[in-house]
């Protein structure tokens, strides 16, 4: 477990210095001055001359890479251009908003892949099962946003249940902010539910053809038992990687969402970051998300070794 | 797994047969029906519209659903029919050329890795990939439009690069099952060397794997496609695109929701079909698998 463990840190820290080094030679790979392109051409001369000092462009690249990253390890993440805020105080607030977000869509699209996954699977061939697999057919080929968009349409619009967009504020009360992002998470899981629950199909099949579930089927196990006891642990493997790529595309991902419905989160953030040029921003989010992303798959391989004794002694 | 001919046909009238069960295939059928009609869109959409796209037409803005608008009008007063067509065009340009770039790229990159399995470049391609799959895509998108503006070849790029280590992969895993083949061995004996057997009996062998592959990337790039432009990082003004048009609808959805109707169908209808005629063909190419995913 301990060298299992070592060797996906390691891993770990070789891709998270890789991906540091992309995202800063993407930026640096930038047509022309970036104090100009922030700022536009008709810039004066000193305000242009304040932002390269300020972005540190008058240093080596070396000395840049490397006070960049180092800001980032001491929680430093640079100071939005557009806002003249620290980019580390914007992420904390908006991670308030994406964050609960994505776990509220994971655990939706948990709750819904698992049920209908392991029912498809046991009555395999079944009515039930081609119907499932018909939804999650559809649900697989339709565009988050646009789902987004039906949904206000029905709920907000037509029936008030839910209000179309914007986000109370968490001190406006816990249930209030629940609500406002519940059409957002159906949205956003309904996709992903339907990934997870193919996946959760295919996976239960696979395990129940193999022989130590006939096995325990001769041992007097009825179908039903054999599937919870046996075949279900062994066909999670391949579940949990895809709940863990999930996770982290649901945090992400959440960027085209937050726009529909206008929630102020990391997506919108980066997006308007984008519109405005305001390079720091968008340098420090997209590390901060990799950084989530690789952190997030290798607790995923982790969980694999808890779920599967084999790997814990190495293979 | 992939040696059609050798596995699971008879090696005469082979061809005869498959086409014979791929008109039975349901799946095969409708998925492609389905993605032939919006291709047939795009392709007549550069000889004939019934409306000019980019014609403002004020007197007839927001009309619903008529016999002069089959799909309605939009707030400019253009067909909302003659945009999702020449929007067609975009999306399964953007699509396409980004499945060109997945496979161009990682189908070398998977035949050299498995022809030197257990080497360092082995190594070291795989775990690019690894890196690859590690940055959240869209995240990359926005960071290639920011840095070189909101366009549809930088939409391409963003969902090209991100095809690479999907294709690489699948190459890898099927060429190694396949250098333990008998026939390999021979060539071996043969005296050619390991590009030659790469590009001679692997690859082939592998194409069955690519085109369902592939077919299922062009799915996923119609989507992203969509996201982009809707966010504005996709195609620009005045060209139309199914996001774009999505994302114009919004304010009016309350009043004219015909207008984000029918480009969302037109997106849904041709992911359908792409994965459908995906599931089809794999079904077609490897039987086993039927009805498994």
């Amino acid at each position: 477990m301990l060298r299992y463990t070592l060797t996906r840190l390691l891993s770990l820290a070789v891709s998270l210095a890789v991906a540091s080094v992309v995202i800063f030679m993407a930026v640096e790979i930038l047509p022309g001055d970036p104090a100009t392109l922030m700022l536009g051409v008709n810039a004066q001369e000193d305000t242009l001359a304040a932002l390269r000092e300020q972005l540190g462009l008058n240093g080596s690249l070396w000395s840049r890479y490397l006070s960049w990253v180092g800001g980032m390890l001491t929680g430093d993440f640079g100071t939005s251009y557009t806002y003249r805020t620290p980019v580390a105080e914007m992420v904390g607030e908006r991670l308030w908003i994406s964050l609960p977000l994505a776990i509220y869509a994971l655990t939706l699209s948990t709750l819904i892949a698992f049920p209908a996954g392991i029912w498809a699977a046991s009555k395999r061939g079944s009515a039930a099962d081609v119907g499932v697999m018909g939804v999650t057919q559809l649900g697989v080929a339709i565009p988050n946003f646009w789902f987004a968009m039906l949904m206000v349409v029905v709920f907000a619009i037509n029936l008030r249940w839910f209000s179309a967009g914007g986000f109370p504020g968490w001190d406006k009360g816990f249930w209030l902010s629940m609500k406002s992002l519940t059409l957002p998470a159906i949205a956003l899981a309904l996709p992903q539910a339907s990934i997870l629950a193919r996946v959760m199909r295919s996976s239960l099949l696979d395990t129940l053809s193999e022989d130590f579930v006939r096995t325990a089927r001769a041992k007097g196990l009825s179908k039903r038992q054999a599937l919870w006891r046996h075949a279900l642990r062994n066909a999670l493997i391949p579940v949990l990687t895809i709940i863990g790529l999930q996770f982290s595309f649901l945090l992400a991902g959440g960027i085209i969402i937050e726009n529909v419905f206008y929630l102020p989160g990391l997506g919108r953030m980066i997006f308007q970051a984008v519109s405005a040029r305001d390079l720091i921003v968008v340098e420090s989010v997209v590390m901060l998300l990799v950084f989530a992303v690789i952190a997030v798959n290798f607790l995923v391989e982790i969980s694999y070794a808890l779920v599967d004794p084999r790997l814990r002694h190495g293979r | 797994m992939t040696d059609l001919r050798a596995d699971h046909l008879p090696p005469s009238g082979a061809p005869v047969r498959l086409w014979g069960r791929a008109l039975k295939s349901r799946s095969l059928v409708l998925g492609a029906a389905l993605t032939l009609i919006f291709v047939l869109a795009a392709l007549v959409s550069f000889l004939w519209t019934p409306f000019d796209v980019t014609g403002i037409d004020i007197a007839n803005k927001i009309k619903g659903p008529s016999a002069r608008n089959p799909l309605g009008t939009d707030h400019f007063g253009r067909d909302i029919l003659s945009m999702i067509m020449v929007g067609a065009r975009v999306s399964i340009a953007v699509a396409f050329v980004a499945v060109g770039i997945g496979m161009a790229f990682g189908v070398p990159l998977g035949l050299w890795a498995a022809a030197r399995k257990g080497s360092l470049l082995d190594e070291v391609i795989m775990r690019g990939n690894d890196l690859v799959f590690a940055f959240p895509s869209l995240v990359i998108a926005i960071l290639i439009t920011a840095i070189f503006g909101p366009s549809a070849v930088n939409a391409i790029v963003a969902i090209g690069i991100f095809n690479i280590p999907v294709f690489a992969r699948l190459t890898r895993s099927g060429a190694l099952t396949l250098w333990q083949k008998d026939y390999v061995l021979a060539a071996r004996v043969a005296g050619k060397g390991a590009a030659r057997i790469s590009v001679e009996h692997i690859l082939p062998n592998v194409t069955n794997l690519l085109i369902v592959q592939g077919t299922i990337q062009f799915s996923l790039g119609i989507l992203a496609e969509a996201g982009l432009s809707y966010v504005g990082l996709g195609a620009q003004p005045p060209t139309p695109s199914w996001g774009r048009m999505l994302a114009e609808s919004q304010t009016m959805i309350s009043f004219a929701p015909h207008m984000a109707l029918f480009p969302g169908l037109a997106i849904l209808l041709t992911v359908l079909g792409l994965n459908l005629m995906g599931d089809g063909l794999r079904d077609l190419f490897d039987p086993k698998l039927r009805g498994r995913s």
